[in-house]
């Protein structure tokens, strides 16, 4: 019933509709403007573009300062200050362009709506303004380049020697996370000896395996550099820190990395926004399927002295599977087990 | 001169006797030779495809911006895909975004826009009796038409089509373990655009041949209107740029189905590991974007082309700095091509490849500022008639600038770790490339309406659907910015599960209002057009008085366009309010001989050497009425 209301609803709409387009097309014709260069809508036209101007530039600069905190993440990171910085004098440089060359795009047309007692000028070239509005945008993006070029340069850089090392392993869906342990050496890896129990695929035949530990959670110090070894077992995917304006595709069979500096932990974080459930978070931006947007981790960044306390506290894979390191040589497994009586 | 008069008028009555022999309904309508036919059929396809391109996209921004909506009402439509509770399935969400992209970038904004306008308006504007090759064209329309019905096909297979995003990176577009879609979806997908880029190759190689060509007498490239250098330009890059696209996709086919590794590595899916060693995904994504980046100018530039002819017409003015625009336009044509990795900053490129692609990336921003002021400078000054095409055109360059403005963060490697792959991406390219180059092709519509059916589309209605059109677009991709600077990732089916992007639920669900109405906005330009298309204002030969070819053929111009004899063209085509003329236009086909209380003292010094070949011609003509 209600379906067929809707649909007589909409038909009478329609002949509304199409009664006034009639009516108002009859009127035109009988007014004669249909041959008029430009009729009176012209110049509502044209007046339009001001009311355009104006209330979306008013629209745009109320929206921009009301919603500044919530749409700006805080930053935790030493280079996600300088691209921010990249980034707020880029807007500068765009936003004094957009406004001016939008005031002139849209006062032109009221400013020379057509009259038929003016004509327009013939103007068809200046070439020093040709020049002038080469060279101008060339240096302002210069100047931008290479800002960027150096920031960028500087995050690219190799990581520190003395920087703590991360693995995160992309999945459908999800991320493991794996430390180096102790000796602060990630154990090789190959995706053949991928199984339940080692999700991974970590070859155990590598001593520097036998301490490596996996967590939930990412737990990184504050002040000192860390090195995120990215790489993923199936499709692409992409972790992304926002807090950390880190950013750095998954791909299997091309290890990738990223390093940076945590600059504030999670509880100072915390206290800053005075939220007490605020975290870091890691997310996936490389679609990679159903659970794409499932794949959270958590980033816990926290004082040196505690990061050691919890380094110092993880039990390496081996201890709670004690079945990995079963087929190995005697000289290894004399030491897997020594790794597993230090940890139990 | 009489016997000039004369050879017309035979001319004349010979081309009516051929009109004569009537076409039968599939010579004229289905396989046409005719480049106007296919103009027309390639916009009718691209108006289908833009419907079914922007439903898909209603549909995703319903899930969008209303999570908790219950979509039972759409399961006559989707069926299987919309489960018990009525929440969009999410693999099928994945697959409505790349089918979204798919179809605007290529089947609506490449086919349905150089399609229409290369086509249509290449030989009416250099003087050219059809294509260079009309059976090649009707092939380029019908094998688009192929990719065009296997792509639709795919869409109602119950694995569903392609879903790894337009842009089909593997290894997920290559397994069908990680996501249904990269089963036959994606097999239908590349066969369909193995189609597709044949059509615009064989669409790209008569484009370039006719304009080399079939231009008429004194139609040097200096006085070729900026439509038809856009048009040229824009089928270099396709010709140069396509065929990479297929190496792209012929090694995925040889990865998918014949057990080769060019993408595939070190990967473990589904329990099992796969033999695949040593290929690099990355691999694709040059090969991809190799074509992926040139794409956007071969969207982008048609518009702009369109633009600068109609914002010249309608300022009745010339064209500010046409060569500069030519150059400018040659610029990007050069650049495209060395820009494509600046969508890989983060892919695990090289750094130092990634300053280098910054550098190129940036470069391009020049020539496209340089088209900006000029525009602006065309319309400082001009005398403006708002026709629907002008306000389109006017409309374009507000996104070409806003959008393009973007570009510069996006460009900036350093700028781009936090943006790359978030909702500002999806802003930027939405304005600068697809809702610009829409906005052209909807222009060149309006504009190029009464050569194509004789007839004028009602202008208030242009008006409303203009300005409906206009804010709606901003009011869907502008606050997508905002959206981006916090983080937002793309292609996400929900943003519920992160703190960092479990707000602006107000402002999602209020985008998604904005694009229902703007998507509503369009059947008023649906109804405008095929209503005026029978019913609309009988067209004069020249409606909005403008200075090109086109106009000087009768108003509904038959096989070889011009009835007599191919007009010889004697000026360039931005002659607007020219000082001391009678009329604020002169046309290409007047000589400069004709009109000397206007020319400039340049072109008074070239009326003697006009004189000369005119008088040449003369004889030439005489000399063969005489053997006949």
């Amino acid at each position: 019933m209600y379906g067929f209301l809707i649909a007589v609803g909409v038909v009478l709409l329609l002949s509304l509709i199409w009664m006034v387009y009639r009516i108002q097309t009859l009127v035109s014709v009988v007014k004669g403007s249909d041959k008029k260069i430009a009729s009176s809508s012209n110049s509502v036209n044209a007046f339009l573009f001001i009311v355009f101007l104006v209330l979306f530039g008013g629209l745009m600069v109320w929206y921009s300062v009301k919603e500044f905190d919530n749409y700006t993440l805080p930053v935790a990171s030493e280079h996600g200050i300088e691209t921010d910085k990249l980034f707020w004098v880029t807007m500068a440089v765009t936003g004094f362009i957009f406004i001016i060359t939008h005031i002139l795009l849209f006062i032109f047309p009221y400013k020379y709506r057509y009259d038929e007692k003016r004509t327009a000028s013939f103007y068809p070239d200046n070439n020093k303004l040709e020049v002038i509005w080469t060279v101008v945008p060339a240096i302002v993006l210069t100047v931008l380049v290479i800002g960027g070029y150096q920031t960028w340069s500087d995050i690219t850089a190799p990581a520190p020697e003395k920087s703590h090392q991360v693995e995160l392993m992309g999945y459908q869906f999800g991320w493991e996370v794996r430390y180096p342990g102790m000796d602060g050496v990630l154990g090789s890896h190959d995706y053949r000896l991928t199984s339940g129990t080692n999700a991974s695929g970590i070859d155990f035949t590598d001593k520097n395996a036998l301490d490596d530990f996996t967590s939930p959670v990412v737990v990184i110090p504050k002040g000192e550099p860390v090195e995120f070894k990215i790489r993923s077992r199936d499709v692409l995917h992409s972790v992304f820190a926002p807090h950390m304006r880190l950013k750095m595709d998954a791909v299997p069979g091309m290890p990738t990395r990223f390093w940076f500096v945590p600059t504030k932990t999670t509880a100072e974080m915390r206290q800053e926004l005075g939220n007490d459930e605020f975290v870091y978070e890691i997310a996936c931006t490389e679609i990679c399927g159903r659970g794409h947007n499932a794949m959270r981790r958590v980033i816990e960044v926290v004082e040196p002295a505690e990061y050691r306390k919890w380094m110092a506290e993880q039990k390496p894979y081996i201890v709670n599977n004690p079945s990995l390191v079963e087929n190995l040589t005697p000289d290894l497994k004399e030491l897997a087990e020594i790794t597993i009586s230090e940890h139990k | 001169m009489a016997t000039l008069a004369q050879s017309t008028a035979s001319h004349d009555a010979h081309d009516h006797d051929h009109e004569h022999h009537e076409e039968g309904f599939i010579s004229k309508y289905i396989f046409s030779y005719d480049h106007k036919m296919i103009g027309k059929q390639f916009l009718i396809t691209g108006i289908f495809w833009a419907i079914i391109g922007g439903l898909l996209s209603v549909i995703f921004r319903l899930q969008l911006g209303f999570p908790d909506l219950e979509l039972h009402f759409l399961k006559p439509l989707l069926g299987g895909w919309i489960d018990e509770s009525g929440k969009l399935d999410p693999e099928f969400y994945l697959a409505l975004v790349t089918m979204h992209g798919t179809i605007m970038v290529f089947f609506v904004l490449t086919a349905g826009l150089s399609g229409t306008f290369s086509n249509f308006l290449i030989p009416l504007q250099i003087g050219a009796r059809d294509m260079a090759s009309g059976f090649m064209n009707m092939l380029s329309y019908w094998l688009f038409f192929v990719a065009g019905a296997i792509m639709f096909v795919s869409l109602f297979i119950e694995t569903g089509p392609a879903a790894g995003g337009w842009v089909v990176y593997p290894p997920l577009s290559a397994l069908e373990q990680a996501i249904p879609g990269s089963g036959l979806g994606m097999t239908l997908w590349l066969i369909s655009m193995t189609f597709f880029i044949a059509s615009s190759l064989l669409g790209g190689i008569n484009y370039i041949s006719t304009v080399i060509n079939l231009r008429t007498k004194g139609m040097s490239f200096s006085r070729l209107p900026l439509t038809i250098w856009a048009f040229f330009l824009t089928a270099i890059i396709g010709l140069l740029s396509f065929p990479v696209l297929f190496a792209a996709a012929l090694l995925l086919v040889f990865d998918r189905s014949f057990g080769t590794s060019f993408y595939l590595s070190d990967i473990y899916i589904a329990g099992e590991a796969l033999p695949n060693t040593g290929g690099s995904p990355v691999l694709y994504q040059h090969l991809f974007w190799f074509l992926g980046h040139p794409e956007v100018y071969i969207v982008l530039l048609p518009a702009l082309g369109i633009t600068s002819e109609i914002i010249a017409t309608n300022s009745r003015k010339p064209i500010f700095g046409y060569k500069a625009m030519i150059i400018s336009m040659l610029g990007i044509t050069i650049l495209s091509f060395v820009v494509w990795a600046h969508h890989m900053f983060v892919s695990g490129l090289n750094p130092f490849l990634g300053s280098i692609f910054m550098f190129l990336t940036l470069i391009i921003a020049i020539p496209s500022a340089v088209k900006v002021f000029n525009y602006l400078t065309t319309l400082w000054r001009g005398n403006l008639i708002f026709t629907p095409g002008m306000l389109f055109s006017i409309g374009l360059v507000s996104f070409f600038i806003s959008g393009g403005l973007t570009g510069i963060f996006l460009g900036n490697s350093a700028i781009d770790i936090q943006l790359h792959d978030t909702y500002f991406v999806v802003a930027h390219f939405h304005l600068v490339m697809g809702s610009a180059s829409f906005f052209g092709l909807v222009a060149g519509v309006y504009h190029w309406f009464p050569k194509m059916f004789g007839r004028m589309m009602d202008n208030r209605l242009g008006y409303i659907h203009f300005w409906l059109t206009f804010v709606g677009v901003y009011l869907v991709f502008f606050p997508m910015h905002y959206i981006g600077i916090a983080g937002f990732p793309r292609r996400y089916y929900s943003w519920t599960g992160f703190e960092f992007s479990n707000m602006y639920e107000d402002l999602n669900m209020f985008v998604s209002a904005a694009a229902i109405v703007t998507f509503a906005a369009q059947f008023i330009f649906l109804f405008n057009f095929f209503y005026s298309m029978y019913r609309g204002r009988k067209a004069n030969q020249n409606p909005w008085r403008s200075t090109t070819l086109e106009w000087t053929t009768p108003v509904l111009p038959g096989h070889g366009n011009w009835p007599g004899e191919i007009p010889t063209v004697y000026r360039w085509p931005y002659d607007y309010s020219k000082p001391g003329a009678k009329e604020d236009f002169i046309m290409q086909t007047v000589p400069l001989s004709a009109t000397p209380e206007s020319n400039l003292p340049h072109e008074q010094e070239l009326v003697k050497l006009e004189k000369e070949i005119m008088a040449e011609e003369q004889e030439v003509l005489v000399a063969n009425e005489a053997k006949s």
